[in-house]
């Protein structure tokens, strides 16, 4: 079984391009050229330079003493709240805004649910000098403060999506029909391992510096360069992505991927894509996607905003039903209680999309395992919603 | 031959008009049909509406959200259709986007298009590749139209590909946007016009897009064999008064 995209951009039978005609020259555009320019020697040497010197790559693979301790485990924690903007969204964003720059583009656009990739957006386009419009629900714009006036101090527009849930979903639909009005000039960087083929290869190949650290980062104090286990947490999925990418084909690893559950699956009021969802099209892929009887979209909830979203990557449809991934859903109250856990027994404060794929070490067989958990964001963005959680 | 085919072969300034299913009362549609025929409008476009439409401006957005809410769905619309052609011959196709459509079932769809005397559907995020396996045999048998999009930025060659599985007509787009937006055309917007016109195509074209009044259908039409209205209808129908609504919308562009 192949679990990285074909030649025809499908994982299985998830993927591909279903896309308006408006949209197709720039997706032809992209499919055409990301993968020789990716290869290209001089656009590994820029996009490793800014990595290293303005992320701050490598992040470090930590080992969680006293978490380790708790669960009669070895758990690892792959850094990469540390990453400049504070999560893994910006390896991505470097990446891709090489690319438009090889392109030709003059101007960013781009979603966000919990501010991270917009901020990360915002960020590499200062850096850049490019013009940054940044879309995002009227509900994040909200719950998210912070990150919003960061992307404002960085030089961003953001403009509220006020249509539907008014949440990730629908910043996503905005963005896109920005690009459909403005094809000649402007790139959509998209933030997750969704949209249409080549987004979800091309993103999940921004964000595989992080297995790729994690091979020679855990040889070097295992004596083996895999875990028994990796967990990640998943909304559209991609920082699973960038930590499962170099194991996918090694089955003696375990790959978990946890989503919101948000106030528990059986209130509908979740996140929990592949419990709740079937196969359906959105935002240009076919995939798992929360939806009624007559195929419209549901509203999604969970208590982050980064998980918010009704469908979930490609690649990630292609390993939960080929059980090449394991999908598990944790609600509000846990991942509350596992990212006050991880504050507590290591000084660590997630984001709490992050805290998700904490509250899952009771509901596997981790004794004496090595298991490496993907660190994917700092909570900094969230103390607005531990401290109306309360219970520290 | 089906409606459509027979209508481009015996005319002209063809004036066809997108209305949402389900908007604006659930039990509208066949009421809007009869009347925009009675109108004396040519072709008809019914929207089925998505929650996520992406190709589409803030006036069909709303109605496909209202209508959702009023209850539509492909499996009511196709009752609602079912007894269409014992009062109307207008050429009727469905526009919509794929998830619905593929909940419903290709087969069933297609099953359905065909009892309820349907000619042709627009689905804007269908790859040409799934249409040939999941439509396209079925299509040619029971001669139903498949209508394709094109863009400026579609290539020439593209269009040939587009135009050569086509049956019916092209939607040309009239311009690098979502739906209803209003402006007259530029100079870049009618070179593009032309160029199509160029290409000698098999099927004939309708814009559409950006089309609201008598005077950007008719600049439309110089350039195409007619012009499809939407955003426009929408906006300027009204639940009270339906019937006046449409007629004297249609008589301020016929």
């Amino acid at each position: 079984m192949k679990y990285n995209v074909n030649d025809k951009g499908f994982y299985g039978d998830f993927g591909g391009a279903y896309i308006p005609e408006m949209l197709y020259s720039n997706i032809d555009e992209l499919n055409k050229n990301y993968l020789s320019i990716i290869e290209e020697d001089s656009f590994s040497k820029k996009f490793n330079y800014y990595l290293k010197k303005y992320v701050g790559r490598p992040t470090p693979l930590y080992y969680a003493k006293r978490l380790s301790e708790k669960y009669n485990s070895k758990i690892y924690l792959k850094r990469e709240d540390l990453c400049h903007t504070g999560a893994h969204k910006i390896n991505n964003t470097i990446g891709q805004i090489l690319l438009a720059k090889e392109l030709n583009k003059k101007k960013i656009i781009a979603e966000t649910g919990a501010g991270q990739h917009g901020v990360a957006t915002a960020t590499v386009c200062a850096l850049m000098g490019m013009k940054c419009v940044i879309y995002m629900g009227e509900v994040d714009i909200e719950r998210q403060r912070p990150n919003v006036e960061r992307m404002k101090i960085l030089g961003a527009e953001i403009r509220p999506a006020i249509s539907g849930s008014k949440t990730l979903k629908d910043a996503t639909n905005e963005a896109m029909r920005h690009w459909i009005n403005n094809p000649d000039d402007t790139h959509y960087i998209i933030g997750s391992v969704v949209g249409p083929h080549p987004y979800p290869d091309m993103v999940a190949r921004f964000q595989s510096v992080i297995s790729e650290e994690v091979l020679y980062q855990l040889d070097e104090v295992e004596d083996r360069n895999y875990p028994d286990y990796i967990l990640a947490c998943v909304g559209g999925g991609s920082n699973a992505a960038g930590i499962f990418y170099h194991y996918l084909d090694n089955k003696k690893v375990k790959l978990i991927g946890i989503e919101a559950g948000g106030m528990g699956i059986e209130t509908k009021k979740s996140a929990a894509t592949t419990t709740l969802g079937n196969k359906g099209i959105l935002h240009g892929s076919k995939t798992l996607l929360m939806q009624d009887k007559n195929g419209q979209v549901t509203e999604p909830y969970s208590i982050s905003a980064g998980l918010d979203y009704p469908g979930i990557g490609p690649l990630h449809a292609h390993l939960f039903d080929s059980k090449r991934g394991k999908y598990i859903s944790v609600d509000d109250n846990d991942a509350m209680n596992a990212g006050l856990e991880l504050s507590r027994l290591e000084g660590i404060i997630p984001a709490i999309e992050t805290a998700h794929a904490f509250a899952v070490f009771d509901r596997l067989e981790i004794k004496n395992r090595v298991v490496v958990v993907n660190l994917s964001g700092r909570g900094d963005k969230d103390l607005e919603t531990y401290i109306k959680w309360g219970k520290y | 031959m089906n409606r459509i085919n027979k209508l481009f072969d015996k005319k002209d300034n063809i004036l066809s008009i997108y209305f949402t299913a389900g908007y604006p009362s659930l039990n509208d549609t066949n009421y809007i049909i009869k009347t925009l025929d009675e109108c004396g409008v040519d072709m008809i476009e019914v929207g089925m509406p998505f929650s996520d439409p992406i190709a589409d401006g803030p006036v069909i957005q709303n109605s496909n959200n209202i209508a959702i809410e009023n209850g539509i769905s492909i499996s009511l619309l196709f009752n609602q259709l079912s007894q269409i052609r014992t009062f109307t011959q207008i050429p009727i196709t469905l526009m919509g986007y794929l998830n619905p459509i593929y909940q419903y079932g290709y087969d069933n769809f297609i099953n359905k298009l065909i009892t309820c005397g349907i000619d042709g559907v627009i689905i804007p995020d269908l790859p040409l590749s799934d249409y040939k396996k999941h439509f396209k045999s079925s299509f040619n048998k029971y001669n139903l139209s498949y209508i394709s999009l094109v863009s400026p930025n579609t290539s020439e060659e593209r269009i040939k590909e587009i135009d050569s599985i086509s049956k019916g007509f092209i939607y040309v787009v009239s311009s690098s946007s979502i739906t209803g937006k209003k402006s007259e055309f530029s100079k870049n917007q009618i070179e593009y016009f032309k160029k199509i016109n160029k290409l000698n195509l098999s099927n004939p074209t309708i814009i559409g897009f950006g089309i609201s009044d008598k005077k950007t259908f008719n600049s439309a039409c110089k350039y195409s064999n007619g012009a499809i209205i939407g955003s426009s209808f929408i906006n300027s129908i009204s639940s009270v008064k339906l019937n006046e609504s449409i007629i004297q919308f249609v008589s301020n562009i016929k």
